[in-house]
């Protein structure tokens, strides 16, 4: 654990952000005056949009589930969203993105009291800069509650990470795939409920027991502020007429 | 068929008592065996069985361009069929989710611990490097093929050889093996996962108990470095059951790892 620590402080990162500080973060709702619920997250370079429709009737009819209503999650980058274009509709890698998201808002989504019915929740990256999972759930979970769908809490999202032997939080592009040095970059992203209950978690890279507990407090204690951000942008979209 | 309500009941309940259908404890394993070698024509395979869980894996290779942003690296691809006749669950039809899953999950576990020398499987910088396709295919689906999976990757990289290459006619000669063997690393990752289903944390779930899995967590590590990760599933784990999962990954990669080497020789 010392180890880390010290090298804590010797890490220059290309930004000049700390090992332990996270991107420039905004949120805004309403971004989709047609939608039940729609929101905004954009961290440093990554932005996310996100738009709720439902609780509507689920179609295919097979589909539908009697005992409680269904979450569905679509996430998808946009083709100018990256550098090199990408060839527009659903890849491998965005069916696993859309499912790890709806499981990422799964528990704090209370959909018991809508049968047969399904919660629609599209998410599109206009502009990507690594981290997209995380900022997409963001802003999922901020379009939900403006959508007026009960939730028990809203979730928070956040990588943390290592860049050779330091541990670090929100990794950009660069750091998460041309950082070699060493033993090269690690990715974890993660998303927390409002009390700290984990919801989605994933590893990528080269970490032990004792930086991966580390990491994750790095990242709860990063999920509070933009858990805070969040909670901000909700208030600040209700107008009250005096 | 999906576990019935009554039968769910009674699972969780013995669970509580430590104790299972099939009389293992809640961290046993079935009784693994693997056979590689199991396909002529193909550069590497096993066949996998894990109770009564088969699959068999192949290797295949091919030459291919790099990619840009590895211009002197190989490259892999994994995919996994769930092959309607290993379980009424699954139909024809383009992959669904879970197989979609399954594979990118599996691909990680093989790529980021970088068990693969991909460095070693360029043939001509920015033209040619190998291509090692990872073909995965459920024979019966009677629980946990995610872990049966996994073994079956890494016994059937284990035992591949690179085939021929015709330089000058720019040919694969598929068939004719080499005696290089495709380069692996020394440090071997095993992918396992841990299910949460009520209180309880539980390793190789059997088809009836996998119906009831709150939350599971897939790890790919070896010797207490974990590569790779993935918590799946809609229910929200508490910080001290997913440490208590990164103590028992320890124990129990050890003792799988021991059967793994044992089943390879």
């Amino acid at each position: 654990m010392r180890i880390i620590k010290n090298k804590m402080a010797d890490i220059k990162r290309l930004s000049g952000r700390k090992a332990d500080e996270i991107r420039p973060i905004s949120a805004k709702v309403g971004v989709v005056p047609n939608a039940d619920g729609s929101a905004m997250y954009t961290s440093g370079k990554t932005v996310a949009i996100a738009a709720v429709y439902g609780p509507k009737k689920m179609h295919p009819q097979h589909k539908q589930n009697p005992e409680k209503g269904t979450l569905r999650c679509t996430y998808s980058m946009m083709s100018f969203s990256v550098t090199d274009r990408i060839r527009p509709g659903p890849n491998r890698r965005s069916t696993e993105i859309s499912k790890i998201t709806e499981w990422a808002l799964a528990p704090v989504v209370m959909l018991d009291d809508f049968p047969n019915q399904v919660v629609d929740v599209h998410i599109n990256m206009t502009q990507a800069d690594a981290g997209t999972r995380c900022a997409g759930i963001n802003a999922a979970a901020m379009a939900l509650a403006h959508a007026g769908i009960p939730m028990k809490n809203i979730v928070s999202s956040i990588a943390s990470g290592k860049l050779d032997k330091t541990v670090v939080l929100d990794l950009d592009k660069f750091e998460d795939s041309d950082f070699d040095e060493g033993e090269g970059s690690t990715d974890i992203p993660f998303t927390f409920t409002g009390d700290g209950k984990i919801t989605h978690i994933q590893v990528d890279g080269h970490i032990n027991k004792e930086e991966l507990k580390k990491s994750m407090e790095m990242a709860l204690k990063a999920s509070k502020e933009i858990y805070e951000v969040q909670k901000q942008a909700l208030k600040d979209s209700i107008k009250f007429k005096k | 068929m999906k576990t019935s309500k009554i039968t769910g009941k009674r699972i969780i309940e013995y669970l509580g008592k430590g104790k299972r259908f099939d009389g293992r404890k809640l961290d046993e394993y079935r009784n693994l065996s693997i056979e590689t070698g199991v396909s002529k024509n193909a550069e590497g395979s096993a066949r996998v069985k894990l109770g009564e869980t088969e699959v068999l894996v192949g290797i295949k290779m091919g030459m291919g361009t790099p990619y840009p942003d590895s211009p002197d690296k190989g490259n892999m691809m994994v995919t996994v069929e769930l092959l309607p006749l290993s379980s009424p669950k699954y139909e024809l039809g383009p992959p669904q989710f879970n197989s979609i899953e399954m594979a990118r999950v599996l691909d990680r576990v093989v790529r980021e611990s970088k068990y693969i020398q991909l460095d070693k499987l360029c043939v001509e910088k920015g033209e040619k490097v190998w291509t090692v396709f990872i073909d995965v295919y459920a024979i019966n689906d009677a629980g946990n093929l995610f872990d049966a999976a996994g073994f079956g990757i890494m016994a059937a990289l284990k035992n591949a050889k690179i085939p021929k290459y015709d330089t000058k006619a720019e040919k694969v000669l598929f068939g004719e093996l080499s005696d290089k063997s495709l380069p692996v690393a020394k440090n071997n990752p095993l992918s396992l996962t841990y299910s949460k289903i009520g209180e309880h944390i539980i390793v190789d779930p059997t088809t009836e108990e996998e119906d009831l899995i709150d939350t599971r967590v897939t790890i790919g590590s070896s010797n207490g470095i974990i590569s790779s990760m993935q918590k799946g599933k809609e229910v929200s784990l508490e910080i001290e059951e997913f440490n208590k999962i990164l103590d028992l990954n320890e124990v129990i990669w050890k003792e799988m790892f021991k059967k793994f080497e044992k089943e390879l020789k």
